[in-house]
């Protein structure tokens, strides 16, 4: 689903950021991405939603070299791509269920199936029944959950998370990997930078450990 | 363990799906569509929930516009007051006093042997006189002169190939040298005159319009600039969950096309009053010189256009800033 072929990753200004990064990441499977800040992990998730391109290597998504991917392709891939944000990244001024209906809007679903599948995605996550609230008024908990159903609500193979249990605590955080691994076992392929490790060893799932750079465990 | 009764391969039902994938096509052509009007309406949502800031810009481009068209309209009246007067490269030449009529009739004919003269017509004195007099409305003042004051005059009208003003200057230098000639101008000179000044202001009309259209595609430029920069955070989370370019475009572009009509409407309403207010006095004053002179308004089509012209600027000033600034609102 998900292959890092030699990836290394420089900046001018930084030098190497990702270092000869190879790893492949089965349909389904589920995985976190480790390692200390400034390690590489979020260069490493960009790479995945085509915010940036690798200086070397190749990155393949669903057998799709991101690096040869024209500039007009690039919101086609990202639509392959559930994005979650450790801020959550919700528009404050629209309710729970247009942030969620926003994937669809843009993918250009009619309004009964953007009706349908936003609420099955809010049952999902628990929240149905809070549509017409504003993210201001949920907890940080809720927030992240309007979070997971507008990744999950277009369907994507993949779903790439970057600290997304960073703003809460430990018990909002167990159940919102739990529910990572609901989407998991119907066939997702999950991938989740995290630096919470007492969480991640309770978790039975492949740990990717990067260090400056390199990938060091995997 | 199996049934085996379904024996025929199952049919799958066509899918009418494009690559943007999800629902049916009609779905989508309705998505489309709803998508477009809800952009139209929401950006319209927008400039109305910033009303003050909005009504500034909107005036502000509705003066450069009305400046414009205003210009363009009073040229246009102008011109209709020109119209009015048709131009002739018809020479006078007034004889002086002690030509003999026998002389002048002479002068006449040689003066018809001119290849570039087309025609010419000799006016007595008495003939003169006799025009003078029921044209001018000064008939028994002139009745009470001893002496007919008028001179032979001979109307020459040179051929219609004879455009060139500098070979109509020179026949007329010539006829300024003749023994018997005391005066020769060409009558509808000043017709000329105010031709040329009238298409300098023409030309003037259109430099002024490019120049003010450019203000208003610099202003719509700048408060689309405005809007992206407060609607950044929502830019980038729709480019995050894979939005196109167009998609992103749109509300802005929409928002563009707002601005210039609204200011185009404004602006046609300040002109229309501006000529409203101007009308009275302009015709009584034509009345005064017994001339048929309305006043010109902006009509249906120069409507139109006018509208059009602001609404387009408004969306290539919002599409040349989505143009040079949307690359750079990267997500992070």
């Amino acid at each position: 689903m998900l292959k890092f072929d030699n990836v290394s990753m420089r900046y001018p200004e930084a030098g190497d950021v990702l270092r000869n990064v190879s790893f492949h990441l089965q349909r389904g499977e589920m995985a976190f991405l480790t390692g200390h800040s400034g390690a590489g992990k979020s260069t490493l998730l960009k790479l995945i939603a085509v915010i940036e391109r690798c200086s070397r290597g190749r990155v393949l998504l669903d057998g799709q070299d991101l690096n040869q991917a024209k500039d007009r392709q690039v919101p086609f891939i990202r639509r392959k791509v559930g994005l979650i944000f450790q801020d959550y990244k919700l528009l404050q001024d629209r309710t729970v269920f247009d942030n969620v209906a926003l994937p669809l809007v843009i993918a250009g679903y009619g309004h009964h199936e953007v009706s349908r599948r936003v609420r099955a995605s809010l049952d999902k996550v628990g929240l149905l029944g809070k549509e017409k609230k504003y993210p201001v008024v949920l907890s940080g908990g809720e927030q992240q959950r309007v979070g997971i159903a507008r990744a999950v609500v277009n369907k994507p193979p993949l779903i790439v998370a970057d600290e997304p249990t960073g703003n809460l605590d430990p018990d909002l955080s167990a159940e919102i990997m739990h529910l990572f691994e609901q989407f998991q076992q119907v066939g997702v392929t999950i991938l989740i930078a995290s630096h919470d490790i007492s969480l991640i060893a309770q978790m039975n799932h492949r740990i990717l450990k990067l260090d400056h750079g390199q990938l060091v465990a995997s | 363990m199996m049934k085996h009764v379904n024996k025929k391969p199952l049919k799958q039902e066509p899918r009418w799906q494009t690559k943007i994938s999800g629902g049916n096509f009609v779905d989508k052509c309705h998505a489309y569509r709803n998508l477009h009007a809800h952009a139209l309406f929401s950006s319209l949502g927008r400039l109305v929930a910033s009303r003050f800031s909005s009504a500034m810009t909107i005036i502000v481009l509705a003066i450069a516009i009305s400046l414009a068209s205003g210009f363009y309209i009073l040229v246009a009246n102008l011109q209709q007051l020109a119209g009015n007067l048709e131009a002739s490269n018809q020479i006078s030449l007034f004889l002086k006093d002690e030509i003999s009529e026998a002389r002048a009739n002479k002068f006449a004919s040689s003066i018809r042997q001119n290849p570039d003269i087309q025609e010419v017509k000799l006016i007595t004195k008495e003939k003169a006189l006799e025009e003078f007099q029921s044209y001018s409305g000064f008939g028994e003042a002139v009745k009470a002169l001893e002496r007919n004051p008028l001179p032979i005059v001979i109307q020459v009208l040179p051929k219609n190939s004879l455009e060139n003003e500098q070979a109509l200057e020179v026949l007329l230098d010539g006829f300024k040298r003749s023994a018997e000639v005391d005066f020769a101008q060409i009558d509808m000179q000043w017709v000329k005159r105010l031709q040329s000044i009238m298409e300098v202001a023409r030309r003037g009309v259109i430099l002024l319009s490019l120049l003010l259209g450019a203000g208003v595609l610099f202003i719509t430029a700048n408060t689309i600039r405005l809007e992206l920069h407060t609607r950044r955070d929502e830019v980038v989370i729709a480019k995050l969950v894979g939005a196109t370019n167009g998609f992103i475009h749109r509300p802005f572009l929409y928002s563009g096309f707002w601005i210039g009509f609204f200011s185009g409407v404004t602006a046609w309403f300040i002109v229309t009053i501006i000529m409203l207010i101007l009308k009275h006095p302009v015709e009584n004053l034509s009345m005064l010189y017994d001339d048929g002179f309305h006043v010109l308004f902006f009509g249906f089509t120069e409507t139109l256009a006018l509208l059009f012209i602001s609404s387009v600027l408004g969306v290539v000033g919002s599409w040349i800033v989505l143009h040079f600034q949307l690359r750079q609102l990267k997500p992070e």
